[in-house]
């Protein structure tokens, strides 16, 4: 249940850049090695964003694939699923190049046009 | 009234990694190494810290319990003479399933780091939840047990990958289950390749020297040794 706190995370991130104006989307990246669960998420944002300017706005979220590097050999592939082991030399040295995002990519706000051409 | 596409790119855990690089500064500054004790509820967390907290060689050691409610693990730790602060995640919405960085710092000041050379920090039973969360850490350590089956590491591959030691506990249990300890192996493994494990026993004693070795190594070096 870790989604309601991710959620409330999201919510405060947004609050920071939306400068007080009411938000319509939301864009997550989600990275596959992440355990997040989009359902779960998708709910606990709901129930956060009442009463703050993300209220009603629509989550949208981005699953990165997961992409692997290997030390010894520098290969890179896309994983699904484990093993993580270098399928080119067998090593055990492996990081992640992609994945591991949990980032608000942006968001849509509606604003008032005269006040955002001045 | 317009919509405006806005950039944010901002990593959602951004203000838990500030406030973990804040108790990491503040726990470098008093030269205290700290150890993220991570597992799902029963796995033997406490029991494995009470097996080595009184006989550390060298090293002064405090403990920081976290739990949803209650204080049973800080008072069997309290128990051994050991300096312990509780942590409850309860007051907030219905008791939070993991420690934050947040809930670390408002608990620094309780902990006198002066007279502390390794802080053991026993987060919240649960096999997903905390690994999202760094609490201003230097090594996390994985307790998990033979009695929870050899297919976890496939099912909650974030938490152990994000371990530097797996430890394997109640291995005297082993003759009485159908646990392959060989495939339970192989999977941790497959999930985080070359990881640390220590098979154990705190019942029989079984590798609690090699336990108590590496949190030695850890408090006198700060940090894992690859």
């Amino acid at each position: 249940m870790h989604e309601l706190s991710i959620a409330s995370a999201i919510v405060a991130t947004v609050e920071r850049h939306a400068g007080g104006s009411p938000v319509r989307v939301v864009r997550v990246r989600v990275g596959r090695l992440r355990q997040v669960v989009p359902d779960s998420l998708e709910f606990c944002f709901g129930m956060v964003a009442r009463e703050s300017v993300c209220e009603g706005a629509r989550l949208e979220l981005d699953v990165v694939p997961a992409v692997l590097r290997c030390a010894a050999c520098e290969h890179e592939w896309e994983i699904a699923e484990p093993p993580f082991w270098c399928p080119e030399c067998a090593g055990s040295e492996v990081a992640a190049v992609r994945g591991e995002e949990l980032e608000v990519e942006s968001i849509e706000i509606e604003e008032d046009a005269c006040i955002a051409r001045t | 009234m317009h919509r405006t596409h806005v950039k944010v790119l901002e990593d959602v855990l951004d203000a838990n990694g500030t406030l973990a690089r804040a108790n990491r500064a503040d726990f470098d500054r008093e030269h205290v190494t700290v150890v993220n004790l991570m597992g799902s509820p029963g796995a033997g967390k406490t029991t494995v810290l009470e097996q080595v907290v009184r006989s550390l060689p060298g090293v002064r050691v405090g403990v920081l319990e976290g739990d949803v409610k209650g204080s049973f693990d800080a008072e069997r730790i309290a128990a051994l003479h050991v300096p312990v602060t509780q942590i409850n995640t309860d007051p907030s919405f219905g008791g939070e399933c993991h420690l934050d960085a947040n809930m670390v710092r408002s608990a620094v000041p309780s902990l006198a780091l002066g007279e502390i050379d390794l802080l053991v920090i026993e987060n919240v039973g649960n096999l997903v939840c905390p690994a999202e969360f760094q609490v201003g850490e230097h090594a996390r350590v994985m307790v998990t047990s033979v009695t929870e089956g050899e297919d976890k590491p496939l099912k909650y591959p974030l938490m152990f990958r994000a371990c530097e030691l797996a430890l394997v506990n109640k291995i005297d249990l082993l003759p009485h289950l159908d646990f392959d300890l060989e495939k339970y192996l192989y999977h941790l493994d497959a999930v985080h390749p070359g990881v640390a494990h220590i098979e154990l026993s705190a019942t029989t004693g079984a590798g609690v020297e090699a336990w108590r070795d590496w949190l030695v190594e850890v408090a006198t070096h700060g940090h894992v040794h690859a």
